[in-house]
């Protein structure tokens, strides 16, 4: 009787320390929400080199070379009532090609609110500022929108867990303002333990497949899983983007003074190399 | 044993249907199929690295070398007697060198320039002439974190006008941008020691120039004008002649900005002591253009605003050698404003205007003592400004239209501009510059004979 209750206490005990996911599927809140945090906002700020690659349909390739700081408002990652979500703020310094070397781009990422950007333009000395109205427009002439770069805000659009395979989630999302984006829907096949949207597919109005998004490389840095390696293809065009992120790191104790037209006149050249 | 490797069998086939019924699921990448022997990626991956030794060599050096080489011809569409032979016919190599030391970083930006027009390769810092154009020697440091120090040779740029300038009182070169130069090149140097400073409450800026630096402004060796000296247009034929402020400490500048973010918007007050930038009066005893003292302060303020962004900025313009306006051979005081709004109408389509005013104090004086036979100017120039641009080809060729029209001068300005980026290092551009007016007095009717188109190549490295 002794051992049976002890059995049953020590099953019972098992039984609740197990991580939630042995024996519940998550929400697809919840897993929007992992994979949002996982894209967009890992640790408390990050730093990484990126080098771009543009091909058009015809084979020519153009190369962008850039650093992208960030920094989050929120410094937490809690997942559980969105806590991780909030503002960010961008600093990105061009290196290459010539016509946009010093170049810096700043952008404030609010929630509630348009962005606000500046670039700053060194021949001219000149700080300008930037409508950003349309986030859905290309990031310094690539296959990746501004949004692809800032992210999305999880709740324009509604989304469905449609399928769940051996290793993704698969999330179909239907933008609430339709008039506002040029899809009509977009499929992202998130990967189950990293939270990594590892292809995002996006589908004209006629329904037709004409954007694919893919997670081509991952690392994991500082414990973080990190794509260190991602394409955006157009198959209208036939023009395709590689982004590689080098020399990522995360919390690495980036000022928030950084962020500023401070340091837009005055690249801060230790947090760029 | 046996039921063991039946019982793998039936995961490996379990495995297999999975597999196959999830065929269109995209591949894991690497990094995240750990259990899989060999890696499914995706084919054609390794062509993809972008080879960057070169910048990799140069960050380890800590010096950083860029720089273009640029062809640049035009062509008068009109040309007349006493215009140079073309507007601009040269080649230039610029380079831009940065160089760390500890916590200085040392920046030089030199242009070199072969000048088929001017024809004439004595140098002349101080306003460009010459085979050597100096844009930048300067050294950058921080003696206290909140404390930015830029000392020597830089350009300045500040306030929120679109190709209108109030409170920017910096040296423009506004020959080369009537004539076709790049339009980095409206943005003549100045030698000078820049103090930031940094707090919470609001950030400033201090400039002192010790010496006078004027615009590089339209004299008649490039672009003609209309001289009211002479009381007909000139060029070539009769170059002003001016007396500039010359001597150190004493003839020097101070601008001051003051400025914040609130919320989205910023707001900044500016300040300035010194002279009218291009000449503002004449020494009816030498026939010189002078260059009277000048004290301006204003305030501007920018921000988003029904999906774009709006500006708007003021200035009064106090001409200290003439506060009652009543010398005609200087300058009036002056109140400036911009009101501004920019957006975009459709993806990679920008739409900007502006509404620009300029309105002279005094005016019933300025009259009164105006010589017989003056030209009189409207108490009041209003201008709008109208900017198209538009992004093609993956934002490699641009369509730029810049439109400036003075409803009360009846005169206009088209700056049009065509650039196709053929790849990271080569560019092509084709523009020109086209002016109206009613009256070859007018602030922009004077340059009606300056119509001119150009082409250039540029090679950036």
């Amino acid at each position: 009787m002794y051992i049976y209750k002890q059995t049953a206490l020590l099953l019972l005990v098992v039984f609740f320390a197990l991580p939630a996911s042995v024996y519940a599927e998550p929400t697809v809140d919840e897993i929007v929400h992992r994979s949002n945090m996982t894209t967009y906002y890992q640790g408390q700020d990050g730093r990484a080199q990126v080098k771009m690659s543009i091909t058009d349909n015809q084979g020519r390739e153009r190369k962008r070379r850039l650093t992208i700081l960030r920094i989050d408002d929120a410094k937490s990652d809690v997942v559980e009532g969105a806590v991780y979500q909030g503002g960010q703020k961008f600093y990105v310094y061009f290196h290459r090609p010539a016509d946009v070397s010093k170049m810096a781009f700043l952008v404030w990422k609010h929630l509630e609110q348009d962005d606000d950007r500046w670039l700053y333009l060194p021949a001219l000395d000149l700080v300008k500022r930037i409508a950003a109205t349309d986030k859905r427009t290309s990031f310094v002439g690539s296959d990746f929108f501004y949004e692809d770069v800032s992210g999305r805000r999880l709740d324009e659009d509604m989304h469905e867990l449609v399928e769940t395979t051996k290793s993704y989630y698969v999330i179909k999302n239907t933008p609430k303002n339709a008039d506002a984006v040029e899809f009509s829907i977009y499929k992202m096949f998130i990967h189950k333990t990293t939270f990594i949207p590892v292809q995002v597919e996006y589908f004209d109005k006629a329904g037709v497949k004409y954007r694919i998004a893919k997670a081509l490389g991952v690392k994991t840095i500082q414990g973080y899983p990190t794509v260190t390696k991602a394409a955006v293809e157009n198959l209208k065009t036939g023009s395709k983007t590689v982004m590689e992120y080098t020399k990522v790191e995360y919390d690495v104790g980036l000022d928030d003074a950084l962020f500023t037209e401070r340091y837009l006149r005055k690249a801060p050249r230790k947090q760029l190399r | 044993m046996a039921k063991w490797i039946i019982n793998n069998a039936s995961i490996g086939l379990a495995l297999l249907v999975a597999v196959v019924v999830h065929a269109e699921e995209p591949a894991l990448p690497s990094g995240l199929d750990l259990n899989a022997a060999e890696p499914d990626l995706p084919l054609g991956l390794d062509d993809m690295d972008i080879d960057d030794s070169d910048l990799d060599e140069q960050s380890t050096q800590g010096i950083t070398i860029d720089g273009f080489v640029d062809f640049r011809s035009g062509s008068w569409v009109d040309k007349h007697h006493y215009q140079a032979s073309r507007p601009l016919n040269e080649v230039r190599l610029q380079l831009e060198m940065e160089k760390e030391f500890s916590d200085f970083t040392f920046a030089v930006i030199a242009d070199f320039i072969y000048d088929d027009v001017v024809d004439d390769y004595d140098i002349a810092l101080e306003n460009g002439q010459g085979w050597l154009d100096l844009r930048a020697a300067n050294i950058v440091f921080s003696p206290l974190s909140f404390m930015d120090i830029r000392l020597g040779r830089q350009i300045l740029t500040w306030g929120t006008g679109d190709l209108i300038f109030i409170n920017d009182l910096f040296p423009k070169d506004w020959n080369a941008f009537l004539i076709g130069r790049d339009v980095e090149y409206l943005k003549a140097p100045s030698d000078v020691l820049k103090v930031s400073l940094f707090h919470d409450v609001a950030n400033l800026d201090l400039i002192y120039t010790p010496r006078f630096d004027s615009d590089r402004f339209i004299d008649g060796s490039r672009a003609s004008y209309y001289s009211s000296t002479l009381g007909r247009t000139v060029g070539t034929d009769a170059i002003s002649k001016v007396d500039r402020p010359n001597d150190w400490l004493r003839d020097d500048e101070f601008s001051l900005r003051l400025y914040k973010n609130i919320g989205a918007y910023e707001v900044a007050l500016y300040g300035y002591d010194g002279f009218w930038k291009s000449p503002g009066g004449l020494n009816p005893a030498t026939g010189r253009a002078l260059f009277p003292d000048l004290f301006v302060y204003g305030a501007s303020i920018r921000g988003p605003l029904a999906g774009g962004i709006a500006n708007a900025e003021w200035g009064y313009y106090d001409s200290r050698d003439d506060r009652n306006g009543r010398n005609p051979m200087i300058n009036n005081s002056e109140q400036r404003l911009i009101v501004g709004f920019e957006r975009e109408l459709a993806a990679n389509l920008m739409l900007g205007l502006q509404y620009y005013l300029k309105r002279m104090e005094d005016y019933s004086n300025y009259r009164q003592v105006l010589p017989a036979g003056a030209f009189p100017v409207h108490r009041s120039r209003q201008e709008y400004t109208a900017r198209l641009t538009w992004l093609t080809m993956n934002q490699n060729l641009i369509w730029s239209l810049f439109s400036f029209y003075s409803p009360s001068d009846d005169d206009g300005y088209l700056r049009a501009k065509l650039q196709y980026k053929y790849d990271d290092h080569f560019s092509l551009e084709l523009g020109g510059n086209l002016f109206w007016g009613d009256n070859n007095r007018t602030f922009l009717g004077q340059f009606q004979n300056n119509d001119n188109v150009y082409t250039a190549l540029r090679y950036g490295f």
